[in-house]
C-alpha cells in the first residue's frame, strides 16, 4: 500500500537490555543435582543476531551420558517413582512458578541465544512453557483417573533430544509431563540453544528437586543419539528433523521402546472465498511467519479459492510488508534472526530453487540489519504442486501460495505431501471447516486461528510429523507404562 | 502542525464520487444497497481481537513517544457535551484550544472544537482566526430519536452558526431492523445539508452488537458520502473500542483501494489518557496507513485526554512529570 521511505512516523527502538539475561561466562551441565564440566572440548555458544560470542559451554563425550543417564536412573529408582503424585506436584508447580518469577530474565536469554524476538518469547514461549508445569502439575496426583486404569506405572528414564526453534516450551512440553507421570529426564538441548536449558537446571536446583530427577547435558547429533539409543533410556524424546527421527526410529526398531517423535511439517492455511479476509490475511502471516517461520507446525503454504486469490495475496503482500524485521531484542520487532549461518544458507538456497522452479517471487522491502543471519520475508504466488516448495518442509519465513477451486481439491493439496501436521481452515460456514477439518490428515486443524497452543489440548502430527502427543490427557500416555 | 491550513477546511474529498460499477451500485441505495452490504466479507471476532491486543504492545518511547504525543494533541477535538454548557465553558475551552499549555512553547492546537449546535456561534467567536475548526454535533444527538425534518434543521442551525463540521449520528433503529436504505438517505440528506462542512457520521458502534454490523455500518455510511466515520457519541458505554476502530480503520483503507478517495476515522468516547492514544496511533499506522497519521483523516473526540496528553508531552520534556495542577482543568 505504502512505501516504508513516505513513514513519518518510525518507532524508535525499544530496546530490552541484554544484562537481563544474566549471562554468565562460563555453563555447566547438570548431572546428579550438581554442576560439572563435560569431558569435551570447551566450545563458545554465539548470538545469531550478531554473531557475537555469548558464553562458554561445555561439550560432553559418551561417558557424559552414561553418567547423566545412571544419575536419572538411580534417582527413578530410588527417589522420584517413589514419592506420592501429591509430592511431585508440588515440585512442578514450584519449576512453574520459577518460570514465571524470571520470565524477563529467560525471555532475554532465549532470545539472544535463538534470535527470536524478544516480544514473542516474553509474551509466547515463557508463558506457555510455565503453563505446561502448572497444567501437568495438577495431573501429577490424578493419573488414577486419566483413562488408563488404576496407578498406571511410569516408565523410567526419558532422554530428551530438544530442537532450537522453542528451545525452553519444547522442554516444558516434554519434563513437565514426563515428571508428572514419575519418570526421570536427561535432557540435551540443541546444540545452537543450549543456554536456557541450563539456566532451567538452576531453577530445578533452586526449587529442591531431587538430585538426578533431571539432568542436563550438552553436545551435537551424536551425544543424542547416543543418549536416544541408550540401553537405560526407556523413553526416548526427539523433537526436530523428520531426517534424524527417521534415523531414529530405525535404530530403534525392535526395542519394544515408543519413542516421542514431534518432527517436521508443511502446514497449510486453506482460505476459503467466504472466509472473514482480514482475520484469514492474519492468520496465514502469522502462521507463515511466526518464530521467523521455524516452527514444525509452520502454515509454510496457502491454499486460496481461485476466485479470491489474487486479492488475497495482495492484501497478505500488504501485512508481510508492515512486519518489522531487525534486531531480536527490540520490543517492536515481528521476525528476528535466523538460527545459525547453515539455516541462513539452506534457505537462501531453496529461495533460489523455488525462482528457478518458475515460482513468482516477492520479498518483503523491509530494511535488513547489517550483520547477523537474517532474512526478509518471501512470499512466493503461482506454486505448483510439482514444485519444491510446495512439497518439502520450508522452515523459515517464506510463505508458498497454491490455489484450489473446490473443497476436495482443497483436501487433496494440502495433504499431498509426507507431513500431516497442522492446518488452518479459514471459512464463515461452520459445516464447512467442520467437514475439512474431517478430511484432512493431519494432527491438528484449527478453524478461522493458527498457532493456537494450549498445554490443555493435545498436539502432534501424522505421517512423516511424528507419533505420539503432547499437551492434554493424551500428553501424559506417551509417558506411562499403558 | 500549528502552521498547517485549518483540518477542517481543506476538503480531503474531491467532489463528487466516481465509484467502481459495484460501488456505484450499491451507491443507489435500496435492496442493491443491501445485497452488497450483506455480501462484504465478515469479521471473525477472535482474530480481530487478538491482532488489536497484539499491535497495542508496540513499544512507543522517547522521542517517537514526544512525536506521537504531538500529532495526538493535534488530533483532538475537544469537546464538551453536556446539557450544563453554557458559552463561557465554550469560551473557557476555545482559548485552550487555540493554546492549550501557554508555558511550554510548540504545543500544537487541536484540531477542533466540538460542541452542541446552539453553542456553535460562541465556539466560533471565541476561536477567532485560531484555524481551529468547530464541530456540532447534530441530528438529535445521542439518540438520534427524531423526524427527519428536526434533524435537518439541527444541522442547518449548526452550519448557518458557522459550524465547519457535522457529527451526526446514524438512526440505529433503522438499521437494526435492516433499514439500510433510510439509514442511507438520510445520511444523505444530512450530507447535502452540510453543504461545505465536513460530515462525521457516528455510528454507535455500542449498540450495535457485532463487528460484522460495523462493518456494514461502516460502509454505508461511506457510500453515503461521509467524510468521517465515527466510533460513538460518548453517551453509550462501550464507546470506543480498539477492535471496533480496527474494523473502521480496514473500511477506509479498503474505500481509499477501490476508489482513490481518502476518508477519516474519529474514535471517541472512553479514551482518556496519552498510553491509550498512542496505542490507537499505533493501529491507524499499521492498519491503515502511515498517510492517516493526519488531523484531516484521525481525530480523537475527547476532553479529559488533552490534559494527559499535556502532561506527558511536558514529563518527556522536562524529564519529570509534574501532574494536574500544572494544565488547565476543564470544569
Amino acid at each position: 500500500m505504502t512505501e516504508p521511505s513516505s513513514d513519518p512516523w518510525g518507532y524508535v527502538p525499544a530496546l530490552e537490555s541484554a544484562e537481563l539475561a544474566r549471562l554468565r561466562d562460563e555453563y555447566l551441565l547438570f548431572v546428579g543435582g550438581s554442576f560439572s564440566d563435560g569431558s569435551g572440548e570447551r566450545t563458545t555458544g554465539v548470538n545469531p543476531a550478531t554473531t557475537e560470542r555469548l558464553a562458554g559451554v561445555p561439550t560432553t563425550t559418551e561417558s557424559d551420558v552414561d553418567r547423566a543417564v545412571a544419575a536419572a536412573e538411580e534417582a527413578f529408582r530410588d527417589r522420584w517413582s517413589r514419592l506420592a503424585g501429591t509430592e511431585r506436584a508440588k515440585y512442578l508447580f514450584r519449576l512453574g512458578r520459577l518460570l514465571q518469577e524470571r520470565t524477563r530474565e529467560l525471555a532475554v536469554l532465549e532470545t539472544l541465544d535463538s534470535g527470536k524476538p524478544v516480544k514473542q518469547a516474553g509474551d509466547f514461549d515463557l508463558p506457555n512453557a510455565a503453563a505446561y508445569f502448572l497444567y501437568y502439575a495438577g495431573w501429577a496426583d490424578k493419573l488414577d483417573y486419566a483413562g488408563f486404569g488404576p496407578a498406571p506405572e511410569p516408565l523410567g528414564v526419558s532422554g530428551q533430544v530438544l530442537a532450537w526453534n522453542f528451545p525452553l516450551l519444547t522442554l516444558a512440553c516434554q519434563v513437565a509431563p514426563a515428571l508428572a507421570c514419575g519418570n526421570t529426564v536427561v535432557i540435551k538441548p540443541a546444540e545452537t540453544t543450549p543456554l536456557s536449558a541450563l539456566v532451567f537446571a538452576e531453577l530445578c536446583e533452586q526449587a529442591g528437586l531431587p538430585a538426578g530427577v533431571v539432568n542436563v547435558i550438552t553436545g551435537g547429533a551424536e551425544i543424542g543419539d547416543r543418549l536416544l539409543t541408550h540401553p537405560d533410556v526407556a523413553k526416548p524424546v526427539f523433537t526436530g528433523s523428520t531426517e534424524v527421527g527417521k534415523r531414529i526410529q530405525h535404530r530403534l526398531a525392535g526395542t519394544g521402546k515408543r519413542p516421542t517423535l514431534a518432527l517436521g511439517g508443511n502446514g497449510t492455511n486453506i482460505v476459503f472465498s467466504d472466509a472473514a479476509q482480514e482475520q484469514a490475511v492474519q492468520g496465514v502471516v502469522d502462521g507463515a511467519f511466526f518464530n521467523q517461520g521455524n516452527v514444525c507446525g509452520a502454515g509454510s503454504r496457502l491454499l486460496v479459492e481461485e476466485s479470491i486469490a489474487a486479492e488475497f495475496v495482495e492484501r497478505v503482500r500488504d501485512r508481510v510488508r508492515t512486519l518489522r524485521v531487525g534486531d531480536p531484542l527490540d520490543r517492536n520487532t515481528d521476525v528476528g534472526a535466523l538460527n545459525s549461518a547453515a539455516e541462513l544458507d539452506r534457505i537462501t538456497r531453496l529461495v533460489e530453487a523455488g525462482e528457478a522452479e518458475g515460482a513468482e517471487k516477492w520479498t518483503s522491502p523491509c530494511a535488513l540489519p547489517g550483520r547477523g543471519y537474517f532474512v526478509a520475508p518471501t512470499v512466493f504466488s503461482g506454486v505448483q504442486q510439482s514444485m519444491r516448495l510446495a512439497g518439502e518442509e520450508i522452515f523459515g519465513p517464506v510463505l508458498s501460495v497454491l490455489t484450489f477451486r473446490t473443497p476436495q481439491e482443497a483436501v487433496g493439496k494440502a495433504d499431498n505431501t509426507p507431513y500431516g501436521l497442522t492446518a488452518g481452515v479459514w471459512t464463515e460456514k461452520g459445516s464447512r471447516a467442520l467437514w475439512t477439518a474431517r478430511q484432512l490428515r493431519t494432527g491438528v486443524v484449527w478453524a478461522n486461528a493458527f498457532n493456537g497452543f494450549d498445554p490443555t489440548a493435545p498436539f502432534g502430527g501424522n505421517r512423516e510429523s511424528g507419533s505420539a502427543r503432547t499437551g492434554g490427557q493424551a500428553g501424559l500416555e506417551a509417558y506411562l507404562d499403558v | 502542525m500549528a502552521d498547517s491550513p485549518s483540518p477542517s477546511r481543506a476538503r480531503t474529498t474531491p467532489g463528487p464520487a466516481r465509484l467502481p460499477p459495484d460501488l456505484a451500485d450499491a451507491a443507489r441505495g435500496g435492496a442493491t444497497l443491501e445485497r452488497f452490504l450483506h455480501g462484504l466479507p465478515g469479521v471473525d471476532r477472535v482474530g480481530l481481537e487478538q491482532r488489536a491486543a497484539s499491535l497495542a504492545t508496540r513499544s512507543v518511547k522517547k522521542d517517537a513517544k514526544l512525536r506521537a504525543v504531538d500529532t495526538a494533541i493535534g488530533m483532538v477535538d475537544l469537546t464538551t457535551l453536556e446539557g450544563a454548557d453554557t458559552a463561557g465553558k465554550v469560551r473557557a475551552l476555545a482559548a485552550k484550544a487555540r493554546n492549550p499549555d501557554p508555558q511550554h512553547v510548540g504545543a500544537p492546537p487541536v484540531a477542533a472544537l466540538c460542541v452542541y449546535p446552539d453553542l456553535v456561534a460562541d465556539a466560533v467567536a471565541g476561536l477567532g482566526d485560531s484555524g481551529i475548526g468547530v464541530a456540532s454535533v447534530a441530528t438529535a444527538f445521542p439518540s438520534g430519536r427524531s423526524t427527519l425534518r428536526a434533524k435537518l434543521a439541527e444541522v442547518e442551525l449548526a452550519v448557518d452558526s458557522g459550524a465547519d463540521e457535522v457529527d451526526m449520528v446514524i438512526d440505529r433503529a433503522a438499521f437494526l431492523s435492516g433499514r439500510y436504505a433510510q439509514v442511507f438517505d438520510e445520511i444523505r440528506e444530512v450530507r447535502a445539508a452540510c453543504g461545505a462542512a465536513h460530515l462525521k457520521v457516528i455510528l454507535e458502534t455500542g449498540e450495535l452488537g457485532t463487528y460484522d454490523n460495523v462493518r456494514r455500518a461502516s460502509w454505508l455510511a461511506l457510500l453515503a458520502g461521509a467524510d468521517f466515520v465515527k466510533t460513538s457519541t460518548g453517551k453509550v458505554a462501550p464507546a470506543a473500542t480498539l477492535p471496533v476502530t480496527h474494523v473502521l480503520l480496514q473500511a477506509v483503507r479498503d474505500w481509499r483501494e477501490r476508489t482513490g478517495q481518502l476518508r477519516g476515522v474519529k474514535p471517541a468516547g472512553g479514551i482518556r489518557t496519552t498510553k491509550d492514544a498512542i496505542r490507537y496511533l499505533v493501529a491507524v499506522h499499521e492498519v491503515a496507513g502511515p498517510e492517516w497519521l493526519s488531523p484531516l483523516l484521525f481525530r480523537f473526540g475527547a476532553s479529559g485526554l488533552l490534559n494527559d496528553l499535556l502532561m506527558q508531552r511536558r514529563t518527556q520534556l522536562d524529564g519529570h512529570y509534574s501532574g494536574p495542577d500544572y494544565v488547565a482543568v476543564d470544569l
